[in-house]
């Protein structure tokens, strides 16, 4: 179990410090700081080891949170809890930073006595510490409400209190995905997948039940078997295979075991209702061609075209292709026939900036490098070229069947539940070797 | 950063550093390097070309981004070409760039050392003095190939400047560190001396340096700096103190000059002239009347200068051991120093008090202040100043007050440094020995010591008290009591069991008269401690145990019914098991006569160093305690005959001394003597408690398993880890067990490298090519190995003729010539492939092409290897490539040849030997022998007509030796005396070591 709590700013100094167990002695903060912070080298691994005391750090911005203990612990339930534990303080002052960190510390202190207990996770839900740890300081609360949270936190549907009501009962849900992929300079696909995270914001009233339904192949053959026999042939195209997927605690797992139905009791708010991988029949939004060509020692011609490969009537954001430069450029010259491009020296690459572009399309740059000649042999390793955007489609191919709520207690029914669907494809790490 | 003026400022450099320093973390610094980089790089690029003062700005950048840590790659050139800017500034920052950065496989060293040059050559000493800087900052042997002609060149220079010398005698200095083979010694080297009269403090200060380390490879060519030297230095210490200006540091004159001109004075010997001696004298003495004056300042650096002329003063007279008022006042200055508040001083005192002992004048001055040194080790609370304080005690210890300085250190001990607690028992253990005046004190310190510190008592320590004990008839008696004495106290350490065991089994008969100590009653007791002890001090306890059934019959019974025990006869460790076996069975069978014989006595060990001596010198290293034990040696005559080497050589009868090689004693190695049979099982079987690796000698030359056995219980014993009888090939029967018994307590063992211990190194036939150069090396039935040689100046060809005398082919048959430390820098044997296979009756021929660097002792060692049959054959022959085949003769006359004597009179210069003849004096031979060592043989030099003359020059790559020899024979007495002279000691000894061989 955990140990202590530690959090550090970029220079190591100690910003918080909660210890939860005696066998963490005050030099497990220090020896943390000088291992990994201060080290030589940069740590790369998330899980260090020092004097049979295992350190479990995440990096947000400048800010390293690290859980010490020194016990075998599931590493991935201490992972877990840290990521919550950012998106808890995420939620009550906002970004993560050395500043606000320092002007809640009271409040964070508080959260981990409530989440954390003796090294054990506790409920981190956020909706539901809200309801207890607020930042106005102590409200006149009534035994009555006091008890009722007690029963809330300590009942079975604990990320939920009772009577909640809205005016409008309204409902959100983003299909967010990133897409990764690393492309030979032939064109063909050397390994591609998408992450994706289904994030959810509910404001329904009283306590409704859900049930959210998606092209899920399983889920489609299994009807397919049992509908008619020529729609299952449409569908089957349309549907994905999902390589593997969690749920957020609210989610029945029983029964998405049994039916592969996903039901659940929403948390109120905003929350990630599933996350989910997929790696086949991915639809990659754009194709890079690279073209380079060294032209003696001193030169080396550079001419790159990208094609975006989706609906013409959609678009695409905030492209930005980086083609890195060797280490010894000396100077650049770029002509480009759309957006912008600009050789950036601090970070050895060319990068090029476009805001918006239609499916179907092709845009090409092409750079003059000049080099420098050196005394070093080293041929030059010519990293991939790498590319992010932004494009209002799942590249997955997911699509949102359905998600229907009823409440059975209050008088609205699933046609009064105002819904709002959308997806974002981003750009994972999404390289092109040249 | 050099301070620049305002215009140099280099703004663009100070907002770098400024950007770097405030970066947040390490990829904003990475971000900004990369950018700084590209910025540079294009500004390299560029068409235009940069001015100089950019140039500098940006290969300063590169210079500091480096010095983070990231790697440059580009920017040599631009540095490269601000090398031959005329701004000082600029120049400068291309020439830190080129030493830090620029490494010696550069395709620009070439430029840099065309700038270089150029710069030597100029006429402005800031250029030359950067130039300088570069060179010694470098240091590469590259530099000094290019510039050790040049640098000599401009230290002597009369129209050099002042800053100029100075910088190029260091910058000579460093070169000579770091590759003094190649700086050329020449008629520069009589110039440089003459800079110790420079009238600039600075350069005299560099050049005294330059000499030191010139001095020391050849002490000869800078004889002329000592009379320099003691001028300078009277000058400097009789001058008053403001003469000397910006060389006076905080009231002592020119502390570093001082201190370097005597540690140069300590590189010679005491200056002969007698004018010159008083001068030195006399400067010596105001140094140390300085020392008496009040201080001039509270000031720390004050006394600090002062102290460290001081001191280094004190140790030129100790290094010249001649004046004995210098040398008691010297002691009577250290030992005010013995009570000072400064920590560093007592040290430091103590520490020169060390050698101060070891000189006679001033020993008895050292003596007196042994209770202030005693006090020190008492209440002294750096454990360093501690050691110094006992190394100290020990150096001054003799006769006189060693009950009281052993007492002393037998008390410290308990309350000792675990670090320092081995090394003083050590020393307690010699100064018992040394100057015990009755052997029953002796015993009794080294009982005390194991008493006190039995984990610290080393394997030698105890072996040294039972070979003294051994040798001492007077003291056997004594030594049983207080051990059976000692023994009886409940708890007892190992070693205590140890010489309990062993002395009681042998002399326990001599207080068997005693009721209180029948001979059941020791046995008792040893066996009391029998199951606390590891397993060595078992299988010693049970060699005691036989021992004694030979001594008291009446306990025979007992200890056969001991050895008998499940415990013992069933015993896991096979050593134990074996010994109870053997020693059950030799108690049953053999009869009282046989068990007499067998187990006798030890036989007394042959005198020799103690061993415990070697093992201080060894831990200590070549320290001081060994300088002044070999200087002490001499002037104390050893209460135990430690000089008695020659009853050692002499002594054929077999000295083994363990209770196992004690039952081989029965059957001395050359005798005939009908052996029982058990006794000659045992024999065969390495038996000591104490030889792990018995076994494997046994193995690795089981031609001679009889000498193996003999000897390795006893090198065991010793602590030896090799067997001489492995190394001495074939053992020619008794005249070769006496030496092996000898080297045997010697640590000097035979050349013989460890890693060819499987082929002994034959050198039989070494000796006869000293004087020749062809015949058969080496023979056995398989192989003949011949020898044609040729060797001019420094460099020989060897042909190498292996002759199969079998009828089948030697296959895989190799042949490589090795050279072992330090002879491989001194000789280049390049050897030409031999062909793998060897017919029967053939003639295999190799070419070896040797190249002499230097003079050397030792010579190379051929190993051939070659299967014939089914058996691998290993065969190693010493090559006969000796220092004389180097010799080129050299024909003079008279006068010349007595002039040039007398020019190498130093003491190292010549060695003198005198022995007996080994053949007869024929006149004839002894001309031939003369010259086939490779000297001309002058006739007519010597006024008397039967001595020999010889004269010759030995070629090396580095250096050229003349050699002078004078060889006159007495008929009458069959002896002959032989004088070489050569300029140097080394090459004087080891011609004198060959040439004696001959006759």
């Amino acid at each position: 179990m955990i140990g202590g709590l530690f959090i550090y700013n970029h220079k190591g100094e100690v910003l918080i410090s909660r210890v939860y167990r005696d066998d963490i002695g005050r030099n497990a903060v220090d020896a943390f700081r000088v291992n990994v912070i201060h080290a030589r080298q940069q740590v790369r691994s998330p899980v260090t080891n020092i004097a049979r005391t295992s350190f479990f750090h995440v990096k947000r911005s400048n800010i390293w949170l690290a859980a010490v203990t020194k016990q075998n612990v599931n590493a991935a339930m201490v992972f877990e809890f840290l990521y919550k534990m950012c998106d808890v303080m995420a939620a009550y002052f906002g970004k993560i930073s050395e500043e606000n960190i320092k002007n809640n510390f009271v409040l964070i202190y508080e959260l981990l006595d409530e989440i954390l207990d003796f090294g054990y996770p506790q409920n981190s839900e956020t909706g539901a510490l809200k309801t207890f740890i607020t930042q106005q300081g102590i409200k006149g609360q009534t035994k009555e409400e006091q008890s009722q949270i007690t029963s809330q936190v300590t009942g079975q549907i604990g990320w939920r209190r009772e009577g909640i009501k809205y005016r409008r009962n309204e409902l959100f849900l983003d299909v967010l995905e990133s897409v990764n992929l690393l492309m030979s300079p032939q064109g063909q696909v050397l390994s591609a997948h998408v992450s994706g995270r289904v994030v959810m914001k509910s404001y329904l009233s009283g306590m409704p039940e859900c049930k959210f339904g998606m092209n899920d192949k399983i889920v489609i053959d299994k009807q397919g078997k049992g509908g008619a026999g020529d729609d299952a042939g449409k569908s089957g195209k349309q549907s994905i295979a999902i390589d593997d997927c969690t749920f957020h605690q609210c989610v029945r797992l029983s029964k998405f075991d049994s039916e592969r139905s996903i039901s659940f009791i929403p948390p109120d708010g905003e929350y990630e209702l599933m996350r989910y991988r997929t790696t086949k029949d991915i639809i990659l939004p754009f194709r890079v061609i690279p073209l380079v060509r060294e032209v003696g020692r001193t030169k080396l011609e550079v001419k790159v075209v990208i094609k975006s490969n989706f609906k013409p009537s959609l678009l695409a954001q905030k492209i930005e292709v980086r083609i890195p430069t060797p280490l010894n450029t000396s100077g650049v010259q770029v002509i480009c026939m759309k957006g912008k491009a600009k050789y950036k020296a601090s970070e050895n690459a060319i990068v090029w900036k476009i805001k918006r572009m239609a499916g179907m399309k092709e845009s090409q740059i092409s750079a003059e490098i000049e080099l420098l000649p050196t005394n070093d042999k080293k041929k030059w390793a010519r990293p991939p070229i790498s590319m992010n955007f932004e494009v209002p489609f799942a590249p997955s191919g997911l699509k949102v069947r359905y998600l229907k709520v009823f409440e059975s207690k209050l008088n609205y029914s699933d046609h009064d539940v105002i819904k709002w669907v959308r997806y974002i494809g981003r750009s994972g790490i999404y390289e092109t070797r040249c | 950063m050099p301070a620049v003026s305002k215009g140099d400022g280099m703004r663009g450099l100070a907002v770098f550093i400024s950007d770097i320093r405030n970066c947040k973390s390490k990829e904003a610094e990475i971000k900004r390097i990369n950018k700084e980089l590209a910025n540079i790089r294009s500004k390299f690029k560029g068409d235009k070309a940069l001015d100089g003062y950019s140039k500098k700005k940006y290969v300063c950048k590169l210079l500091f981004i480096f010095l983070l840590g990231h790697d440059i790659d580009f920017g040599h050139m631009e540095a490269v070409n601000l090398l031959s800017s005329n701004k000082y500034t600029e120049k400068q920052i291309g020439y830190l760039f080129i030493s830090v950065l620029v490494n010696s496989n550069s395709d620009l060293i070439r430029l840099i050392n065309n700038a270089i040059k150029n710069d030597l050559s100029s006429r402005n000493p800031t250029f030359m003095n950067l130039a300088l800087h570069c060179i010694a900052n470098v240091g590469s042997r590259e530099m000094a190939e290019a510039f050790a002609a040049d640098v000599p060149r401009i230290l002597v220079a009369g129209d050099t400047m002042d800053s100029v010398k100075q910088s190029a005698a260091l910058c000579l200095l460093r070169l000579n560190r770091t590759s003094p083979d190649l700086i050329p010694m020449g008629e520069w080297t009589s110039r440089v001396v003459h800079l110790l009269n420079d009238q600039h403090l600075g350069v005299v200060t560099a050049a005294t340096s330059l000499i030191i380390t010139l001095a020391q490879k050849n002490p000869d060519d800078f004889k002329t700096s000592v009379s320099l030297a003691v001028a300078r230095l009277s000058r400097i210490v009789t001058s008053a103190s403001t003469d000397l200006q910006d060389y006076t540091y905080y009231f002592v004159a020119a502390p570093w000059l001082s201190v370097k001109l005597l540690r140069l004075l300590q590189c010679y010997p005491p200056p002969e002239d007698a004018a010159i001696r008083g001068r030195l004298t006399e400067c010596l003495e105001t140094i140390l009347n300085k020392a008496q004056e009040p201080p001039k300042s509270k000031k720390v650096q004050h006394s600090n200068a002062k102290n460290a002329v001081l001191f280094e003063a004190i140790s030129l007279i100790i290094h010249h051991d001649s004046e004995p008022t210098l040398l008691v006042r010297a002691c009577n200055q250290l030992g005010q120093f013995l009570q000072h508040r400064e920590t560093n001083l007592r040290y430091l005192a103590l520490e020169s008090m060390c050698t101060l002992a070891s000189s006679e004048f001033s020993h008895e001055a050292v003596k007196t202040h042994i209770e202030t040194v005693i006090n020190a080790l008492k209440t002294e609370r750096d454990v360093s100043v501690r050691q110094r304080a006992v190394d100290l005690l020990y150096a001054m210890c003799d006769r006189s007050n060693a009950k009281q300085i052993v007492a002393e250190m037998l008390s410290y001990l308990e309350t000792a440094d675990y670090s320092i607690r081995e090394e003083i028992v050590l020393k307690v253990a010699i100064l018992a020995e040394k100057y015990a005046v009755e052997y029953t004190w002796y015993v009794d310190t080294i009982l005390n010591l194991i008493r006190i510190a039995g984990d610290y008592v080393s394997e030698e320590v105890w072996y040294r008290v039972i070979q003294i004990v051994i040798n001492r008839d007077d003291v056997q008696g004594y030594a049983a009591k207080t051990v059976f004495e000692a023994l009886q106290a409940p708890a007892c350490h190992e070693n205590l069991v140890k010489v309990g065991g062993y002395i009681l089994g042998e002399f326990g008969n001599l207080i068997a008269g005693d009721p209180r100590s029948s001979p059941l009653i020791q046995f008792n007791l040893l066996h009391s401690k029998f199951h606390l002890c590891s397993v060595p001090t078992r299988a010693l306890l049970l060699s005691a145990y036989v021992k004694f059934i030979n001594l008291f019959p009446e306990v025979k019974g007992t200890i056969q019914e001991v050895l008998r025990s499940d415990s013992q006869l069933r015993n896991a460790d096979v050593e134990l098991q074996q010994r109870a076996v053997e020693y059950l069975r030799l108690s049953c069978i053999a009869s009282t006569d046989i068990l007499a014989t067998v187990l006798e006595e030890m036989p007394p060990f042959p005198e020799r160093e103690s061993s415990i001596l070697a093992k201080l010198k060894k831990k200590k290293g070549s320290g001081t305690v060994s300088d002044v034990e070999d200087t002490r040696k001499e002037r104390n005559t050893n209460v135990n005959g430690s000089t008695d080497h020659t009853t050692a050589t002499t002594n054929t009868k077999p000295s083994p001394s363990s209770f196992v090689s004690d039952l081989l004693a029965a059957a001395p190695p050359p005798t005939n003597r009908p052996r029982p049979v058990p006794s000659s099982s045992i024999l065969h079987m390495p038996l000591s408690p104490l030889s792990p690796q018995a076994y494997a000698v046994h193995s690795a030359a089981p031609l001679t398993p009889f000498y193996q056995v003999t000897s390795s219980p006893s090198s065991d014993l010793l602590g030896l880890g090799n067997s001489s009888a492995v190394n001495s090939g074939s053992p020619p029967a008794a005249s070769n067990a006496a030496s092996l018994l000898v080297d045997v307590f010697s640590e000097s063992l035979p050349v013989a490298p460890l890693g060819t211990a499987s082929a002994p190194i034959i050198e039989e036939n070494f000796s006869r090519f000293v004087c020749k150069n062809n015949g058969v090396l080496y023979e056995n039935q398989l192989l003949q190995i011949g020898l044609k040689s040729e060797f001019r100046q420094n460099l020989g060809r060897m042909y190498v003729f292996y002759g199969n005398k079998t009828s089948t082919q030697f296959l895989n048959f190799s042949a490589s010539v090795v050279c072992h430390e330090p002879l491989n820098a001194q000789l280049n044997v390049h050897t030409k492939t031999a062909d793998p296979v060897v017919d029967g009756g053939a003639q295999l021929q190799q070419i070896l092409n040797i190249e002499c660097l230097s003079d050397f002792v030792e010579a190379p060692v051929l190993n051939i290897n070659f299967r014939y049959g089914g058996s691998v054959q290993n065969i190693a022959v010493r090559l006969p490539v000796t220092l004389n085949k180097f010799f080129q003769p050299t024909e003079m006359m008279s006068q010349d040849f007595f002039q040039r004597w007398k020019q190498l009179s130093d003491p190292q210069q010549e060695v003198q030997k005198i022995f007996k003849a080994k053949h007869s004096m024929d006149t004839e031979i002894t001309k031939a022998k003369i010259i086939g060592f490779g000297t001309a043989l002058l006739d007519g030099v010597d006024p008397n007509p039967s001595n020999f003359v010889g004269a010759g020059v030995i070629h090396t790559k580095t250096i050229q030796v003349g050699c002078l020899l004078r060889l006159e024979p007495n008929t009458q007495a069959q002896m002959y005396r032989l004088t070489l002279r050569t300029s140097r000691g080394s090459v004087s000894q080891r011609l004198c070591d060959l040439l004696s061989e001959q006759f």
